[in-house]
């Protein structure tokens, strides 16, 4: 998981010709934490901080009347704001789309970047909409049965990506 | 499973939490540019207002309205109520229109209750005589939290018409269940008979709780309530539990002042003390619609509402 997202960030530096400009929005929970890192790793290489911050699409999902309705996460505002600036979402796992759809239009509420990319850490395909990745730490082809977990040691204690067959009942 | 918010009672403490929580995040998009959100959009709210009141049918309207659901508001004025319809038929009606929630204010007791029996969508309780009026009790608990940082062994005086009061009925119950102490001061006739029975304490002194209190609420005194001689005049209430700035003076420096609006200046309250800066009465206003928009999202927002069960339930799924 290192590996992955040092090579993101050296990515998104090399997409966006150094780090002027660039706001992370993570997509909770776990997004966010990726955000974080991704942005220490950037200050690493270039120097100065890229602001972070969080953006939870709940609000704005589509499919919302048709799950019993969900707690609302943290939405926080980078400092500068998104006007005007490159801004990359970032989330652990990308499925259908829909969370990313989402996002985008819940990022319009907030102002207009000048451009949105997207970093996942794990793509396990199966989309829903026309939505594509721009920097992905790794490909993995799922059966649409499986689950695919991202730990991360901010909150999980370990980092780790599992693949979980569907067990009836427990975690959706 | 609870689909309605008829009393504060019927919250326990995950729930209330959760309902200040979602609040404290809807509170953000009143500081948008934007300030709407698609979320409930193609469902109905009906403001049912039986009662005039301004300040919490606008509240409900603002807050429907930025959740992006259409808002009917019905009031009993100038309807068929006028001419003599029943409570159960204008259910029936509403009910037949394909109303998602209904708001509902009236001056008897129970009301909302019964209309749950004849409303399949969900059924808010904006206030119902002298019962209950949960939402304002919520909308209280979060400018609380907001202002001092946490409710957990603060200590609360309620002041004035407690009788009367459905403001105070459903603070003490919410505000109990969040682990505040409660105490409910005002003269032994404006406070109801069973009050020992209340998770709170009763106080005829006001003097004697105000330099303990860390927030004090102070309660309307609803003359048009008072088909009795309560007190011997106005001039004698407002000497001995009014709240004039002599008395703010014995509060602890960081202690709140909190009214639920309208207030008579003069009479429960003076005008120095709703004007000062400890004074929490416009923000109670702005929090109010921060509370509805998070009642009626987790009541609505969903094939089955977020509160009243197992909080696991809530926990958010995977990101797909």
């Amino acid at each position: 998981m290192a590996r992955a997202l040092t090579r993101i960030a050296h990515e998104i530096l090399e997409r966006a010709k150094g780090s002027t400009d660039v706001v992370l929005m993570g997509i909770p929970t776990r997004g966010v934490d990726l955000a974080r890192r991704l942005a220490e790793r950037i200050a690493a290489v270039e120097g100065g901080q890229v602001p972070v911050g969080s953006l939870d699409p709940t609000m704005y999902r589509d499919d919302l009347r048709l799950r019993p309705t969900r707690a609302l996460e943290h939405t926080e505002e980078p400092a500068g704001g998104v006007e005007g600036k490159l801004v990359v979402l970032v989330d652990d796992v990308l499925y259908s789309g829909r969370t990313v759809r989402a996002a985008l239009t819940a990022l319009d509420d907030l102002g207009r970047p000048r451009n949105v990319q997207l970093a996942v850490l794990v793509d396990r395909g199966h989309r829903e909409l026309p939505i594509r990745p721009d920097y992905i730490g790794k490909n993995l082809p799922t059966a649409q049965v499986e689950q695919v977990r991202v730990l991360v040691a901010e909150r999980d204690g370990r980092d780790a990506v599992l693949i979980e067959r569907e067990v009836t009942g427990s975690a959706q | 499973m609870n689909r309605h918010l008829i009393s504060a009672g019927d919250l326990s403490r995950d729930d209330a939490l959760l309902i200040l929580d979602t609040a404290a995040e809807l509170a953000q998009v009143a500081s948008r540019p934007v300030k709407k959100l698609p979320t409930l959009r193609g469902r109905t709210a009906v403001n049912l207002f039986y009662e005039d009141s301004t300040r919490t049918r606008t509240s409900f309207e603002v807050a429907a309205k930025r959740l992006s659901a259409d808002v009917i508001n019905f009031s009993a004025k100038g309807s068929s109520v006028a001419k003599g319809e029943s409570l159960k038929d204008t259910a029936l009606t509403l009910e037949a229109m394909g109303a998602d929630a209904v708001v509902v204010r009236h001056g008897a007791s129970g009301t909302p209750n019964r209309l749950t029996n004849w409303i399949d969508g969900s059924v808010i309780n904006a206030g119902d005589g002298t019962h209950e009026h949960p939402t304002q009790a919520l909308l209280d608990a979060y400018t609380i939290r907001d202002r001092l940082g946490r409710l957990d062994g603060l200590s609360v005086v309620i002041v004035g018409d407690v009788l009367h009061s459905r403001v105070a009925r459903s603070n003490v119950l919410l505000l109990a269940t969040l682990g505040v102490d409660v105490t409910v001061v005002g003269p032994p006739t404006l406070l109801p008979v069973g009050v020992e029975t209340w998770p709170c304490a009763t106080s005829y002194d006001l003097d004697a709780v105000l330099p303990k209190c860390d927030v004090v609420m102070m309660l309307r005194v609803q003359q048009e309530r008072m088909h009795a001689a309560f007190f011997p005049s106005a001039r004698e209430y407002s000497r001995r539990y009014g709240l004039d700035a002599r008395r703010m003076a014995t509060l602890p420096e960081h202690a709140l002042v909190m009214h639920p609006g309208p207030m008579n200046r003069g009479m429960e309250i003076a005008a120095e003390v709703a004007d000062a800066t400890r004074s929490t009465i416009t923000e109670q206003v702005a929090n109010g619609i921060s509370i509805r928009m998070a009642v009626l999202y987790l009541l609505l927002g969903g094939t089955e509402p977020a509160i009243g069960h197992d909080p696991a339930h809530t926990e958010p799924t995977e990101s797909a």
